[in-house]
């Protein structure tokens, strides 16, 4: 990439788009634009529930009858996939998500001082929402920036060389 | 117009690189100066990101460890041009960390913009692909063969063997399958070539379908490198657009293409079955072997599985000749050695060596020992279901038969140093809590047994009838071992075990020592 301005480095780093396709609609256009998006594609459920996802910021249990006859799947297997992954949930989450390295190489760097510190700043566990709604935190296994760690992801940011006092920063700053 | 490079690379991200950018811009206008920000991949040395670079007569010069703050002092200093800094590193090409490499998987990685499709051209990139372009399939497969090419993904299964059998299994339909899914702890090698050099990973591919008669690819991806994907995704499109992908590939009358898919967050989902499971939009299940995916994989049809780092050295292997790639390692290691130096080292980054360098060479020369300045007590080798290896064993040489010997793997070359304030004990009981966590549930010892672990190791840690409860630690690896599916289940005794011999005194502490 190759920038001479401002603001097209500003389009460059504009990571996010990627991901979130502002909804559009309510949840049931949303559902079924996108199980006619992916009805053809091999495989293509795990794409649709990711576009789900990124659109409503969860998968709602009332979208599962839909998705299953519109990709000739059965409820059962729908929601089987929906649990097994991690990334998916069917809950309505806060507005950003918060993945904290728990693997090895942030381990070596103090990630487990780190934890305990986004919990009580957070006043949340792994999987909890904050009172305010603005941020879900999640444990992650390696965002691959193990050279540099204690990682931390923020959205689609990821922070290196995350301490506590750096967290605070990168909240107040968010 | 002067060129100034700033990675765009997650880790230079990660630690300001895009502020930086933006603040460079910011000064050259406010000083009336022409500047242009080309946003390079990371050379992987991660420990001196951001790392700017500049255009000069005598080579591109580096900035390391450049903060926002140092920018305007940069500009003071004559910036854009050469100038004398605190930052100021000289010639790239005199870095001693990246000097001493062999780089041959990632000799362009930081080099080049990893988009520009001519930049890639331009430093030897598609002379792979055209090479295979005049050859028949089996010729491609022998040239691989030939060049003792073995799988990077973790397992070092001989790529020419695999690439052969897809190739002699008829079908009306074949797949290539990029396993991108990195999960690995302590592993960034992946990351690194896609973000640095997507168009390596492409060419490895469609060199993969000509020499196999594939016509489809796919990258599973993990969902944590979302900047993976945008690169990934603008580098596809520009080589449809060049015609090295879609239709007719540069009219040889052979058609491939390839799609990117995201994963979901499992970790078992970089196992090569529950992959394709994935891939086909299941839950990621581990399949029974046989069959190979070789002949009944993606849809039933016959797939290659190989690693991005496999895929990428391909390219190397065709452009260059077989001989010249067997021409770097050791033994039946042949080939380089993509080592990732992590957790806490001082200079981390990613490491290409030949095979046969010793642990100890790596973080004590390399990595400059541990970045908290304590001795360092513990290495983790080969990701979380590696091996945790003390100080008496660093002078194992890093090649898969002398790694095997000591009861540790290579994998996929992760290896994340430990400092002495690491209690072993909390490490065995993360790789079971981690087995018990990613388990794809298949088997009982493993879905059930790994949370027996960490019951197991909680009172071990309390020093509750501890000889007892260490002999069943160690009937309960014994039964990892040998009731698995997978190396998921059947390697977690693997770190749970060395950190056991290795390091008994962390397992003997009794209630009076809490
Ligand atoms: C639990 C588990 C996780 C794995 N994760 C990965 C992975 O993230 N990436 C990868 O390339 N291979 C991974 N593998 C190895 C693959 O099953 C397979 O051997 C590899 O993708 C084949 O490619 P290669 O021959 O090029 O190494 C994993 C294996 C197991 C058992
Ligand atoms: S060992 Fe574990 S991950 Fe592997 S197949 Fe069995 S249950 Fe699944
Ligand atoms: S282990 Fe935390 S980023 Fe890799």
């Amino acid at each position: 990439m190759r920038v001479n301005c401002l603001n097209s480095l500003t389009t460059v780093l504009d990571f996010k788009n990627l991901y979130m396709n502002p909804s559009t609609g309510n949840h049931a256009t949303v559902v079924t634009r996108a199980v006619e998006k992916y009805a053809e594609t091999p495989g293509g459920l795990l794409p649709l529930l990711h576009e789900i996802q990124a659109s409503l910021g969860y998968i709602p249990k009332t979208s599962v009858p839909m998705i299953a006859s519109g990709m000739g799947l059965s409820r059962a297997e729908v929601h089987g996939v929906i649990s097994f992954y991690h990334d998916f949930h069917d809950e309505p989450r806060g507005e950003t998500t918060i993945h904290l390295c728990r693997a090895e190489a942030c381990q070596a760097m103090g990630s487990r001082l780190l934890e305990k510190h986004v919990k009580s700043r957070l006043g949340v566990d792994f999987g909890g929402t904050t009172k305010d709604g603005r941020y879900t935190l999640e444990p992650v296994y390696c965002l691959g920036n193990c050279a540099c760690s204690p990682s931390i992801r923020i959205g689609d940011d990821v922070h290196a060389r995350v301490d506590a006092d750096r967290f605070d920063q990168l909240l107040d700053m968010d | 117009m002067v060129r100034v490079f700033i990675p765009g690379d997650t880790t230079a991200c990660a630690l300001g690189a895009n502020e930086v950018a933006a603040e460079i811009l910011r000064q050259a206008q406010q000083r009336g100066l022409e500047v242009e920000v080309i946003r390079n991949g990371s050379r992987g040395a991660f420990w001196l990101e951001p790392l700017l670079e500049i255009d000069s007569d005598h080579g591109r010069l580096a900035f390391g460890q450049v903060s926002v703050d140092d920018v305007f002092e940069l500009f003071e200093a004559g910036f854009p041009r050469p100038c004398e800094h605190e930052t100021y590193l000289g010639k790239v090409a005199d870095i001693e960390w990246l000097e001493r490499q062999d780089r041959l998987t990632f000799a362009r990685a930081g080099l080049t913009d990893p988009t520009s499709l001519e930049d890639y051209k331009k430093h030897g990139g598609y002379k792979g692909l055209k090479q295979a372009l005049k050859m028949s399939p089996a010729e491609i497969v022998d040239e691989v063969t030939r060049s003792g090419l073995r799988g990077r993904g973790g397992a070092a299964f001989p790529t020419g063997i695999k690439w052969n059998t897809v190739l002699n299994t008829p079908a009306d339909q074949k797949y290539v399958a990029a396993n991108a899914d990195e999960g690995d702890s302590g592993t960034f090698a992946d990351r690194l070539l896609m973000e640095a050099d997507p168009y390596q990973l492409i060419e490895g591919m469609t060199i993969c379908a000509m020499a196999v008669g594939a016509s489809q690819g796919y990258i599973y991806l993990r969902s944590e490198y979302p900047k993976a994907l945008m690169i990934l995704e603008q580098a596809i499109n520009t080589a449809r657009e060049a015609n090295l992908l879609g239709d007719d590939i540069g009219a040889s009358g052979r058609d491939f293409d390839i799609e990117v898919r995201v994963g979901a967050g499992a970790y078992i989902c970089g196992e090569e079955t529950s992959m394709l499971e994935s891939l086909e939009g299941k839950r990621g299940l581990v399949r029974f072997k046989p069959p190979l995916p070789a002949i009944e994989g993606l849809f039933g049809k016959p797939t290659v599985v190989n690693n991005v780092l496999t895929l990428g050295a391909v390219s190397t292997v065709l452009a260059e000749g077989a001989s010249h790639y067997e021409d770097y390692g050791c033994g039946r290691s042949r080939g380089t050695l993509t080592v990732q130096l992590a957790g806490n080292i001082r200079r981390g980054g990613l490491v290409e060596i030949p095979f046969g360098t010793s642990l100890r060479t790596l973080v004590e020369d390399f990595g400059g020992g541990t970045a908290s300045g304590r001795p360092a007590r513990a290495i983790q080798v080969g990701g979380p279901l590696g091996a945790y290896l003390p100080a008496s064993q660093w002078d194992t040489p890093l090649d898969y038969e002398s790694m095997s010997e000591v009861g540790a793997m290579l994998g996929h070359g992760g290896v994340v140093v430990f400092d002495d304030s690491v209690d072993m004990l909390e490490q065995a009981r993360f790789a079971m809590e981690f087995c018990a966590l990613e388990s794809c549930g298949k088997c009982t010892p493993c879905r059930i047994g790994s949370v027996r672990g960490v019951e197991l190791l909680d009172k071990i840690g309390i020093g509750d009838e501890r000889s007892a409860n260490m002999d069943l630690l160690e009937e309960l690896c014994e039964t990892l071992d040998g009731g698995s599916l997978c190396a998921m289940g059947g390697l977690t005794p693997m770190p749970v075990r060395s950190a056991v011999k290795y390091f008994p005194e962390d397992f003997e502490r009794g209630l009076e020592d809490l």
